[in-house]
């Protein structure tokens, strides 16, 4: 069963991988997912099983552009990350390695530590007590890259940007 | 219907009308890239992409600044791949270990002009906003993509317009403007938005790009000042126009505007400086992309002239750019900050992201001229990181607690 790690406001890529973790810094076989949060929750790394969901409050992701911060949540195996607003930058990096992003504020619903149920594809939380949430429907488009596995695969396979519709 | 810089400079580059809201492919005319990420981007580049070569030889800049010079062999290591690749790709610019930070460099080398699209991998790339450029951070991922197509695509963002009103009072100055902007939007106050600076057409770029990098903290995709009083050619279609619509308008009293100081451990956490009280600091570090410029050298230089580093403190320079310190060589910006006891590091990012000169001890204070002080940024998860003007800098680092400037100015 999924669990839920509950994330509070203004969560920034210095808590999510400091910079002293970055690849650059680490030895060649190293892999910055031993890093997760390394400071802010330095228990996450080693007890995140695939699947689990981060459910966080506004502005998750925000500061630096690094790609290493989604990049050691995707190694983590993270199935999804719900906020009612993200940093932009890790927005797009996000959605370049397919992890799937929802815009919702679900603090008040999950709690730290929850087992539940989850379908990616209807974006519905199951909780133990048999309530079930439902996520916003993200964009076609973003979906499309998440069918994919992200925006490389994407690009490869269709040789252009996502259709937006615009 | 008038436009905002972001849509007059999206619009030509997606080769036609563009407005906010709509999601468009842009050909971008610079790609910047710096050694933290270049290794991956690369890898990604040629084993994810399957691309040969980037796409235009001579839009590509490569810059050594987070790590410079390298302080492991690992780092060194990569650093010598990344210009083996730039001697095999044939890349036109790469700029070295003590050139400085991309931000200022590339404008210095005339490569970012007004009216340009930027893309880099740092966040910080709203610097380019200096002068006018919609300068946008990416990470390794789209930045390979724009190395291999010569595009990126992106939304095009609504803009909040800063205005200011009147001059700044003597010990006052832009970094004071751009910290009041975020305490007044705060961390998430202009996500996904283009933020305008207007009403400082008496700046330097330099202390515009002050402004234009704050803009990521407050979460916007690009951050640009009016190009009023720019040196710089301005092409004709780059204008302020009347009817544009700003989705947010905020104004600022220059004249009446205290010193400003982001208290740990986020940029918008600010106060007027006489409200936070005595704060003693271990370490002032005047540097980075945001505040380590040669008139940040020359700002904090007159308040140091003739006076000493108070006792037990420590004081760091890393300049801007090698430019900024070949300019505070000559005019003798740097002989009164080494006289007054501070210490010059090669031109980079230094410690701002925490990996070299300069890292901060558990409990350490450190009074910086950056544009971060989220936890553990520049060290120990246990420093506190407080961000203020070089001119709060270098008083700071005459008293050794948290100072006005106009308090030195009033008993010497």
């Amino acid at each position: 069963m999924p669990r839920i790690w509950v994330f509070g406001t203004d969560v920034n890529t210095d808590q999510i991988v400091p910079g002293r973790y970055a690849p650059y810094m680490l030895s060649a076989d190293d892999d910055v997912r031993r890093y997760a949060f390394v400071e802010a929750r330095p228990e996450f790394a080693g007890a995140v099983q695939p699947g689990d969901i981060l459910v966080a409050g506004p502005n998750f992701g925000c500061g630096s552009s690094r790609e290493y911060a989604p990049l050691a949540l995707k190694r983590s195996q993270v199935g999804a990350i719900i906020a009612p607003l993200f940093a932009r930058i890790f927005f797009r990096n996000a959605l370049n390695l397919g992890i799937p992003c929802f815009t919702a504020d679900l603090r008040e619903q999950l709690a730290d530590g929850d087992e539940v149920s989850f379908d990616v594809a209807s974006g519905t939380i199951g909780r133990a007590d048999g309530q079930a949430l439902h996520l916003p429907a993200p964009a076609a488009w973003m979906r499309e890259v998440w069918n994919e596995g992200g925006i490389v695969p994407f690009y490869r396979r269709h040789g252009r940007f996502p259709s937006t519709g615009a | 219907m008038g436009q905002t810089f972001a849509e007059q400079i999206l619009s030509r580059a997606a080769g036609r009308t563009v407005s906010a809201g709509e999601m468009v492919v842009v050909d971008v005319d610079l790609v910047m890239m710096h050694d933290s990420l270049s290794p991956s981007i690369i890898e990604t580049l040629h084993t994810e992409l399957g691309a040969e070569r980037v796409w235009d030889r001579d839009r590509v800049a490569v810059v050594i600044d987070h790590v410079a010079p390298a302080a492991t062999v690992r780092q060194a290591e990569q650093q010598q791949q990344v210009r083996r690749w730039v001697a095999a790709q044939n890349i036109t610019h790469l700029f070295d270990v003590g050139r400085g930070i991309s931000h200022p460099v590339l404008i210095e080398e005339g490569l970012v002009q007004p009216g340009m699209l930027v893309v880099g991998s740092d966040s910080h790339s709203t610097g380019y906003g200096a002068v006018t450029a919609f300068g946008s951070g990416m990470g390794t991922t789209d930045i390979a993509l724009a190395l291999a197509t010569g595009q990126t695509w992106l939304r095009v963002p609504e803009t909040v317009r800063v205005q200011a009103q009147g001059r700044f009072q003597p010990g006052v100055s832009s970094k004071d403007l751009g910290l009041w902007a975020t305490r007044t939007l705060r961390a998430d106050g202009a996500t996904y938005a283009s933020v305008e600076w207007h009403g400082v057409p008496f700046m330097h770029w330099t202390d515009r790009m002050t402004l234009a990098t704050l803009s990521i903290e407050v979460g916007a995709k690009a951050g640009m000042v009016a190009p009023a009083g720019l040196t710089h050619s301005v092409p004709e279609w780059l204008r302020v126009e009347d009817e544009a619509v700003y989705s947010r308008s905020i104004e600022c009293d220059l004249s009446t505007l205290e010193p400003q100081v982001s208290v740990p451990h986020t940029v918008d956490n600010v106060f007027d400086l006489g409200d936070i009280g005595r704060i003693a600091v271990d370490v002032v570090y005047l540097g980075t992309c945001t505040n380590g410029h040669h008139a940040d050298m020359v700002a904090a230089a007159n308040i140091l002239r003739g006076r000493r580093l108070a006792k037990g403190m420590r004081m760091i320079v890393v300049p801007a750019s090698s430019e900024s310190l070949a300019q505070a060589a000559a005019d003798g910006t740097l002989n009164i900050l080494l006289q007054a006891g501070a210490t010059i590091g090669t031109p980079g990012c230094g410690a701002c992201i925490g990996r070299h000169m300069g890292v901060l001890a558990p409990d350490e204070v450190c009074l910086f001229t950056g544009n971060r002080n989220f936890r553990g940024r520049m060290g120990s998860p246990r420093a506190n990181i407080y961000l203020a003007s070089p001119e709060v800098a270098a008083a700071t680092a005459v008293t050794g607690y948290i100072t006005h400037p106009g308090e030195l100015a009033a008993s010497s």
